[in-house]
């Protein structure tokens, strides 16, 4: 790990400051824990995206699908999504009050059960197994996102580098739809050891440094150029792209998915429920602006005081395992570098 | 939710296998992954297989994932 730690220290020598995004959960993991940021030459500046698909659920998702189940439809989704807070309370409290709310870890729990309502949230890697309810006749709330468009309108707001592409998620969509996806970028695809993550990174400055605007593939043992075809055409089969809202971000075209069958369609077959759904994020959470990369969970005044992963104010504090602000706080340092 | 695990196959039937997670045993789909067989290592994500490795590969992110908690992994977002 020294030597490539070492040529990193040498190719950035005269690069100004250069910025990196990862936008992987997993990847923010591996940085935090192993202090990765800190190893860096001050110049080279790791800085976390849009990569927890619990924290870029929009406010107005979460709130429709507790209102759902406040109005005692049944509703199934993974364990995070439970326990992030919407306007009012989070699915959990809607559990305590009584509502059907099942916390399942594998879509094989619920595929069955076609009185429930899935709440699908998830990157490319978890869009797939969501395919498969629908083709077995499962209601569908969908959340899921494609993570590129988000990426291409990061790079016009801010001054982004180059990416750390994500690593499952290119084991489904592989490794050449990088090249095809109109990223103004250089990017490396990247394993989740941190070795990996300091190679890809070295990598990453090879190609900014040189100016050239490629993919390069550094986890190709599980990452292949075609990505997993079965999977994909699952997906193909039973799920269209849509406009998608992104907390912090806003509506980005085309950067979410919904049921090509529109009777499987939550958000069509439960329209009229939805009328009474005013979402608010006023209540000082700053989670927005953490998953844009725009500032650290300990710029938030909260942070680790009125908020905390028992007690979370918003979706960052979730997930200990992608969670911006979860990591922050498992590991105790701050997201600078 | 986008972080896989890998584990080790030890017993199929049909589109459903046992896998091997450093002692803890789960049922996973394995439709999504062609021509697999007992003794194969495969990256589970909740639930699925998405990708037959290496067992080195497996071995290798392994090491790396009982770092970063694998049972906190394994009890929340499930494999």
């Amino acid at each position: 790990m020294d030597e490539i730690i070492l040529k990193i220290n040498e190719i950035s020598k005269d690069m100004g400051e250069v910025r990196i995004m990862e936008v992987c959960g997993g990847h923010t993991n591996t940085i935090m824990k192993y202090g990765i940021r800190d190893i860096l030459p001050k110049n080279i500046k790791l800085i976390s995206g849009p990569g927890c698909p619990v924290c870029v659920t929009s406010q107005y998702d979460i709130d429709c699908m507790i209102e759902l189940a406040i109005k005692g439809i049944k509703v199934a989704t993974y364990g995070d999504m439970t326990n992030v807070p919407g306007s009012k309370m989070s699915l959990k409290d809607a559990q305590e009050l009584g509502a059907d709310v099942k916390t399942i870890y594998s879509v094989d729990q619920i595929i069955n059960d076609k009185e429930r309502v899935f709440f699908a949230v998830g990157f490319e890697t978890t869009t797939p197994m969501t395919a498969v309810l629908l083709s077995k006749g499962i209601k569908v709330f969908c959340a899921h996102k494609v993570i590129p468009p988000a990426m291409r309108v990061l790079t016009k707001e801010m001054k982004i580098d180059g990416f750390i592409d994500p690593g499952h998620v290119s084991t489904i969509i592989g490794s050449e739809i990088w090249k095809n996806l109109d990223i103004p970028v250089p990017q490396v695809i990247s394993s989740f050891k941190p070795e990996g993550l300091l190679k890809a990174t070295y990598e990453l400055l090879k190609l900014i440094k040189e100016n050239r605007i490629e993919v390069l593939n550094e986890y190709p043992e599980v990452v292949f150029p075609q990505g997993n075809l079965v999977a994909k055409k699952l997906i193909e089969n039973n799920l269209k792209f849509v406009d998608a809202e992104w907390r912090g971000i806003g509506i980005i075209p085309n950067s979410g998915l919904a049921p090509i069958n529109p009777e499987l369609d939550a958000r069509i077959i439960y329209k009229d429920l939805f009328n009474d759904v005013k979402s608010s994020e006023n209540n000082g959470c700053r989670c927005g602006e953490i998953v844009r990369g725009l500032i650290e969970p300990v710029q938030c005044k909260f942070f680790g005081k009125e908020c905390t992963p028992s007690s979370p104010m918003g979706a960052c504090m979730v997930s200990e395992s992608e969670g911006a602000c979860a990591i922050a706080y498992k590991y105790g340092k701050s997201l600078s570098a | 939710m986008c972080l896989a695990i890998p584990g080790k196959i030890i017993e199929i039937k049909e589109k459903k296998a046992i896998v091997d997670f450093g002692g803890i045993k789960r049922e996973a789909d394995i439709s999504f992954v062609e021509d697999l067989h007992i003794n194969d290592f495969v990256l589970v994500h909740v639930g699925f297989a998405i990708q037959k490795v290496e067992e080195e590969v497996a071995r290798e992110t392994y090491r790396l994932l009982a770092e970063i908690e694998i049972q906190d992994e394994l009890a929340k977002n499930g494999v």
